[in-house]
């Protein structure tokens, strides 16, 4: 059962408020998903405070970073049902978990975070693993 | 360093874990609670050593990898037949 829409908020406005969009319904997600061009981050938010709480700082953090994604998408699991399963249905052969995060590449899952590697960690530790990702999967800053 | 969520549960609550066994079976699931008795799990896989040809270890290996499909969406198991609880996120 969803949590109230009042608690859930602030939880939202942490990603939403760094440059997320907001995917909540199964058109919102199919239109993020499909756009296949460049590099993307798809975060699977959750109420959960035992590997929530890192994982939104740590976000947060890693996206302070030279290397980001081009774009930034976010459902809630457990809130906007529908958009989550059908996040989940562009990779159907990972376990469900969250809060996780997929990195996109060409419309491609690179680089997947699942909740136990986020739930025993700080959100520090959790920017340098999104970090490293970064920097593999999407490469080396342009000189300045 | 994170808040503590439920102060009146064990400091594993929350965290996916993998019970090991004295017998063939190994656990992953997330930690509900821990006691003397028992450890309660939600969102459970259970692996038999053997199982799809693969051993207790190649099994810890993949879920530390990709995470599990649960079997059960909870499951108590006796604190006596437990030989080890480790964090599936450090392994």
């Amino acid at each position: 059962m969803p949590y109230s829409e009042m608690m859930v908020a602030p939880m939202r406005a942490e990603l939403s408020s760094i440059g997320f969009e907001e995917l909540r319904t199964a058109e919102d997600v199919e239109r993020f998903m499909e756009n296949r061009e460049g590099t993307a981050l798809l975060v699977l938010n959750s109420v959960c405070g035992c590997a929530a709480g890192q994982a939104r700082p740590g976000v947060r953090q890693a996206l302070e970073g030279p290397v980001k994604p081009d774009r930034l998408g976010t459902v809630f699991a457990g809130q906007d049902v529908e958009a989550t399963a059908q996040a989940r249905s562009y990779f159907a052969d990972i376990p469900p978990s969250s809060p996780s995060m997929a990195l996109l590449k060409d419309g491609e899952v690179v680089y997947f975070v699942p909740r136990h590697r986020i739930e025993s960690r700080s959100a520090e530790d959790v920017a340098a693993d999104l970090t490293g990702a970064f920097q593999r999967y999407f490469g080396a800053p342009a000189p300045a | 360093m994170s808040p503590d969520w439920h102060p009146e549960r064990h400091e594993l609550h929350g965290i996916t874990v993998v019970v090991d066994t004295s017998g063939p079976e190994i656990f992953v699931g997330r930690c509900d609670d821990l006691d003397d008795h028992q450890v309660i799990l939600l969102d459970v896989d259970v692996h038999e050593d053997g199982d799809d040809g693969r051993s207790k270890e190649e099994y810890v290996e993949r879920a530390a990898r990709f995470g599990v499909w649960k079997k059960f969406d909870r499951l108590v198991v006796p604190r006596s037949r437990v030989v080890s609880v480790r964090r599936l996120g450090e392994l």
